[in-house]
C-alpha cells in the first residue's frame, strides 16, 4: 500500500525540481497525445520546443519569445503577489482589455498632434484602467464579502462586451471604411510602442516586466509589505496577530494585479497589436495564471515560466501550421503543464511511504 | 475479587519511525479497579490506550482479558470484548440530540423511544444527569462528557478507559463525575484513568502505573505518595517550584472599564461589561472553562479586535482602536493559545516568526524595509535563552514539538521587554520542567514591574503564579480576589459552579 506522509520541513529540493520534473512529464504525456493523434511525437516535441528557438526560421522566431512572454511575466508577477496572500484575482483577462481601452482610447484623444508626452499619458490610463477594474472585485470582497474569483472572472465577460462595443462604436477608425477596429497606433508615431531596437522585439513592455520582476523580488524578500503577503497566505490569524490589515492588504494585491494587466493590456495594443479590434485579447490573463504558479509564484521563475509558455505558444503554431496539430492539441499541451506542475507539488510537502498502513 | 486480573498487558512495545512509543510495558489491573495511567505529553500513554482499544497493533508483547488472549484487531472488537474508551474529544454532532448521537454509535442500536428510556435508566443509576431529547449544540463541555460516558456505559463495560476527562471540567462537574466513577468501580468495573492531574489521581485511583519516554518507570498507590513524588518520578528530576519575592504592586498599568464586544467568529462568545485593574509588577490570573471568552479578551487586548475606545485604558491612554502594531510599540505584547497558525506561522522559519511580533520593537525593521540579519539575532536570543530544542532559527515552526514552541511564542514577547503582556494557556501542551521554566520566566517579568494577565485552564498553574484571580463565565468577568487564600470550591462557584447542573444523586 502506498501513502503520502508529511514531511517535517518543506522539501527545498523537490521544491526546485518540481518545475523541471513537470516539463519532462508534459514532453512524455504530450508525445504520447501526439501519437494517437497519428503524429510523430518526438518531431512534434522538437518543432515545439528547439524550433523556435534554433530552427532555420530563428531570426523571426526569437523576438516573437519577447513580444510574447512580456505580457504573461508582467501579468502573472501582478497576480503572484494576491496568489501569494490568498487573494485570487482570476479577472487578469478583463483587466487587461481595460488597460489596453484606457490606453488607447487616451492616445486616440489626440491624434492627430505629436508629442512626447502622449505615450507617458497612455501608459498612465493603461495602468489606470486595468486597476480601476480590478478595484471592483476588491472593493466588493471587503465590503460585503463578495468572492473575489467569481466577480472577477465574470468582469472578463463585461470587459470583452465593451471590448466589442469600442472597436465597433467610440474608438473605431473613422477612415476605416466601415471596418470594425481602431485607428492602428503603429501609424501614429507619438503613440506607437515601438521596438526599441529595431527587429529585436525589445518594445516598452519588456522593459516594464523586467522592471515588475525586479521590483516584485525586492518587495517580497526585503519589505514589510512583502512579509505580508507571505504571511497572510501562510497563515491568515498568525497575519493579523502581526498586525497585518487584511483589508489594505486584498486592495493592494487586487489593485497592484489590476494595475500591470493593464499596462501588459496597453503595450500590447499600442505595440504588437497596434489597434483595438474585437478579437484583441487572446488569452494572456488566462495563461499568466498557468505562468505564475509554473513560477512557484517567485518573480525569478515567473520570468522563466513565462519564457517557456510563450515558446510553447509559438512553437505550438508552427507545429499547427507545419505539422497539422490541431490547436486543441497544443491548449491541452499546455494545460499538461499546469496539471503536472500541481501533482508534483505535493511532494514538496508530502513523500511516499510503500508499506501497510497504521490504523489511525 | 478474584485473583485473576481483568487486564493484564505484558511487555507490549510499539515503534513508530524515529521514537519507541511504548518499550515493554507491563500493566495489570483488577476487576473494579481505578488505575491511574501517568505521564508527560509523549510518555506514551496514548499509544498504550489504543492498543488496548484495538486502534493501533503492538509490534511486540501480549494482552490477557480475564486469563485469555486478547488481541483486538479494530475498536469494534475492544467494544465486544468489554472495553468502552471516552476520548479527551468528543465526536458528536451539535444538530442532533443526545439520544440520536447516541444511537450513531452503536452497533444494533434500538428504536429511539427504547434508547431513550434506556438513557434516561442509566443516567438515574450513575447520577449523570442528562435528558436524551436535548440538542446536543445547547450542552456544556460537561454534559458532552456524559453524553460519551453514556454511550460507552450502554455496552456495559469491564473497563472504561478515560482519556483526562477533566480538563473540560469545573470543579464541581469534576465532583460529578467522581462519584460516577466510584460507584462503577464499586459494582466491579475497572477504570483506566489518563491525567497529568495529581491532586486527582490521589482522590480517585487505587492504583498508579508512571510512565517515561515509553517505559514504565514506577508504580504507586496514590493515595499513599505525595503529588511532589509522583511527579518527579513523571519528569525524572527534582521539580524547581517557581519562586517570587512579595512585593507590593505599582501603578495601574491596564483598566477595562465594562469592556464589552462581540465575538468575531460565529459560534464565539461575547464579552460582557468586564471591568478590572492590573497594576505593575502583578500577576492577575483568569480562570474559566475554555470558550468562555478567553479568545476574545485575548484578541481585545491584542487589538486583533477593536472596541470603543475608552473601554481599554494602557497608563490611562485608550487604546481600543490602535491595532497589534501601535499596541506593541507601547508596550502591550501578547501570546495566544493557538501556537501553529496563530502565535506562529507553521510553514516559516523561527527567523520569520521572530520577525512577526519583534520587527517595531526590536528594531528589525526600518522604512519598510526589513533586516533578515537582526531578526536571525533575534531567533536566536530567543533559542538561547529559553532553551528551545532546534537545529537552528532557520527551521519551520511547524518542525518544533508543541513545547519548544511554546517556549519560543512565549520567550518571543518575554524578550522585548512588555509593559503589560497577556498570555493565553502559556503552558499548554508543554512538560513540567518546560512550563515551570515559563513559568519562572513570567515571574520575572512581574518582578521587574511588569503587568501580567495570565488566561489558563489549569487551575494549579492560576494558584501557583496569580496574586489575584478572577474568572471568565460566559463572557463576563468575576470581580478578581487574592489569590492565595482561595478554596477550590470558591474557585469553581467563580467559575460557573456546575453549570446549573444539580449535584448527582448517588
Amino acid at each position: 500500500m502506498i501513502r503520502l506522509e508529511k514531511r517535517p520541513e518543506p522539501s527545498r529540493a523537490f521544491s526546485l525540481a518540481t518545475p523541471l520534473l513537470a516539463v519532462v512529464a508534459t514532453m512524455v504525456f504530450g508525445g504520447l497525445l501526439f501519437i494517437a493523434l497519428g503524429k510523430d511525437p518526438l518531431t512534434s516535441i522538437q518543432t515545439i520546443f528547439w524550433e523556435p528557438l534554433f530552427g532555420e526560421f530563428a531570426f523571426y522566431y526569437r523576438p516573437q519569445l519577447l513580444i510574447k512572454g512580456a505580457p504573461l511575466v508582467l501579468i502573472a508577477i501582478g497576480l503572484s503577489l494576491g496568489f501569494k496572500a490568498g487573494i485570487w484575482n482570476i479577472g487578469a483577462e478583463g483587466q487587461y482589455i481595460m488597460g489596453a481601452l484606457f490606453g488607447a482610447g487616451m492616445g486616440l484623444a489626440f491624434y492627430p498632434l505629436e508629442g512626447w508626452y502622449i505615450f507617458p499619458l497612455m501608459v498612465m490610463a493603461g495602468g489606470f484602467g486595468g486597476w480601476l477594474w480590478a478595484m471592483i472585485p476588491a472593493f466588493l470582497k471587503v465590503r460585503f464579502g463578495t468572492n473575489e474569483i467569481l466577480v472577477s472572472l465574470m468582469l472578463v465577460y463585461v470587459a470583452e462586451q465593451f471590448l466589442a462595443s469600442m472597436s465597433l462604436g467610440l474608438l473605431k477608425n473613422p477612415e476605416g471604411f466601415g471596418f470594425p477596429g481602431s485607428r492602428n497606433l503603429q501609424q501614429y508615431e507619438s503613440a506607437y510602442n515601438a521596438d526599441l531596437i529595431a527587429g529585436s522585439g525589445m518594445h516598452w513592455g519588456v522593459v516594464a516586466a523586467m522592471i515588475a520582476v525586479i521590483f516584485a523580488y525586492v518587495l517580497l524578500s526585503k519589505h514589510r509589505l512583502g512579509f505580508a503577503i507571505r504571511v497572510t497566505g501562510e497563515a491568515p490569524r498568525a497575519a493579523k496577530f502581526s498586525g497585518v490589515n487584511p483589508t489594505r492588504l486584498v486592495l493592494f494585491c487586487m489593485g497592484m494585479s489590476g494595475l500591470l494587466a493593464g499596462l501588459a493590456g496597453l503595450f500590447e495594443v499600442s505595440g504588437p497589436a497596434g489597434q483595438v479590434t474585437i478579437d484583441f485579447n487572446v488569452g494572456y490573463g488566462f495563461t499568466a495564471i498557468i505562468v505564475a504558479f509554473l513560477g512557484r509564484l517567485h518573480p525569478v521563475g515567473i520570468l522563466l515560466a513565462g519564457l517557456l509558455m510563450a515558446l510553447t505558444y509559438i512553437g505550438g503554431d508552427i507545429a499547427q501550421s507545419n505539422l497539422g496539430l490541431p490547436a486543441a492539441a497544443i491548449q491541452v499541451f499546455q494545460g499538461m503543464l499546469l496539471f503536472f506542475l500541481l501533482a508534483l507539488d505535493m511532494f514538496t510537502n508530502y513523500r511516499l511511504r510503500f508499506g501497510r498502513a497504521e490504523v489511525a | 475479587m478474584t485473583d485473576t486480573p481483568l487486564l493484564d498487558l505484558t511487555g507490549l512495545t510499539k515503534a513508530y519511525p524515529g521514537v519507541v512509543a511504548n518499550d515493554s510495558v507491563s500493566l495489570a489491573i483488577m476487576p473494579g479497579e481505578v488505575h491511574a495511567l501517568l505521564g508527560e505529553n509523549g510518555a506514551g500513554k496514548s499509544t498504550l490506550v489504543k492498543m488496548i482499544y484495538g486502534l493501533v497493533k503492538p509490534d511486540a508483547g501480549s494482552m490477557k482479558m480475564n486469563g485469555e488472549a486478547f488481541a483486538p484487531a479494530e475498536p469494534r472488537a475492544a467494544r465486544a470484548a468489554g472495553v468502552g474508551m471516552v476520548f479527551q474529544h468528543f465526536s458528536l454532532f451539535d444538530a442532533l440530540t443526545v439520544a440520536e448521537n447516541i444511537a450513531l454509535g452503536m452497533e444494533n442500536a434500538p428504536k429511539l423511544n427504547a434508547l431513550s428510556q434506556q438513557i434516561r435508566d442509566v443516567s438515574d443509576t450513575y447520577g449523570l444527569p442528562l435528558s436524551p431529547d436535548r440538542v446536543v449544540g445547547d450542552l456544556s463541555a460537561g454534559e458532552r462528557q456524559r453524553v460519551e460516558i453514556i454511550r460507552c456505559l450502554l455496552q456495559e463495560p469491564k473497563l472504561l478507559i478515560m482519556d483526562e476527562p477533566t480538563s473540560v471540567l469545573t470543579p464541581q462537574e469534576v465532583e460529578i463525575l467522581f462519584k460516577t466513577l466510584r460507584k462503577l468501580s464499586a459494582e466491579g468495573t475497572a477504570i483506566l484513568y489518563i491525567s497529568h492531574k495529581l491532586e486527582e489521581i490521589r482522590a480517585l485511583c487505587d492504583g498508579a502505573t508512571i510512565l517515561r519516554l515509553g517505559k514504565v518507570v514506577g508504580e504507586c498507590v496514590p493515595a499513599e505518595t505525595s503529588a511532589r513524588d509522583m511527579a518527579e518520578m513523571m519528569v525524572g528530576t527534582v521539580l524547581q517550584t517557581p519562586t517570587r519575592a512579595g512585593k507590593t504592586p505599582g501603578e495601574v498599568v491596564l483598566e477595562l472599564k465594562s469592556l464589552s464586544a462581540k465575538s468575531q467568529s460565529a459560534f464565539g462568545m461575547p464579552l460582557r461589561d468586564i471591568s478590572v485593574e492590573v497594576r505593575r509588577g502583578e500577576v492577575l490570573g483568569i480562570g474559566g472553562v475554555a470558550g468562555n471568552g478567553q479568545d476574545e479578551l485575548l484578541a481585545a487586548l491584542s487589538g486583533e479586535m477593536l472596541t470603543t475606545p475608552g473601554m481599554i485604558l494602557f497608563q490611562g491612554r485608550e487604546v481600543g482602536l490602535l491595532g497589534p502594531n501601535p499596541r506593541r510599540g507601547l508596550g502591550i505584547l501578547t501570546a495566544p493559545e493557538e501556537r501553529l497558525g496563530h502565535a506562529a506561522a507553521p510553514d516559516m522559519s523561527l527567523t520569520e516568526n521572530a520577525m512577526l511580533t519583534g520587527a517595531a520593537r526590536e528594531g528589525l525593521e526600518k522604512g519598510g524595509l526589513l533586516n533578515w540579519g537582526a531578526a536571525r539575532q533575534f531567533a536566536e536570543k530567543i533559542i538561547a535563552q529559553f532553551d528551545v530544542r532546534t537545529p537552528g532559527p532557520g527551521n519551520a515552526a511547524r518542525s518544533l514539538s508543541g513545547g519548544n514552541l511554546q517556549k519560543f511564542v512565549i520567550g518571543r514577547e518575554v524578550l522585548q521587554r512588555p509593559e503589560l503582556l497577556v498570555v493565553n494557556q502559556p503552558t499548554w501542551g508543554v512538560d513540567a520542567s518546560a512550563a515551570a521554566s515559563i513559568r519562572q520566566a513570567l515571574l520575572d517579568l512581574a518582578e521587574n514591574g511588569t503587568a501580567l494577565v495570565v488566561i489558563s485552564q489549569d487551575l494549579d498553574e492560576l494558584m501557583e503564579i496569580s496574586d489575584r484571580f478572577a474568572a471568565l463565565n460566559e463572557g463576563r468577568l468575576s470581580p478578581p480576589r487574592p489569590a492565595h487564600d482561595l478554596t477550590v470550591d470558591e474557585i469553581g462557584l467563580m467559575m460557573g459552579g456546575a453549570h446549573g447542573m444539580e449535584v448527582a444523586h448517588v
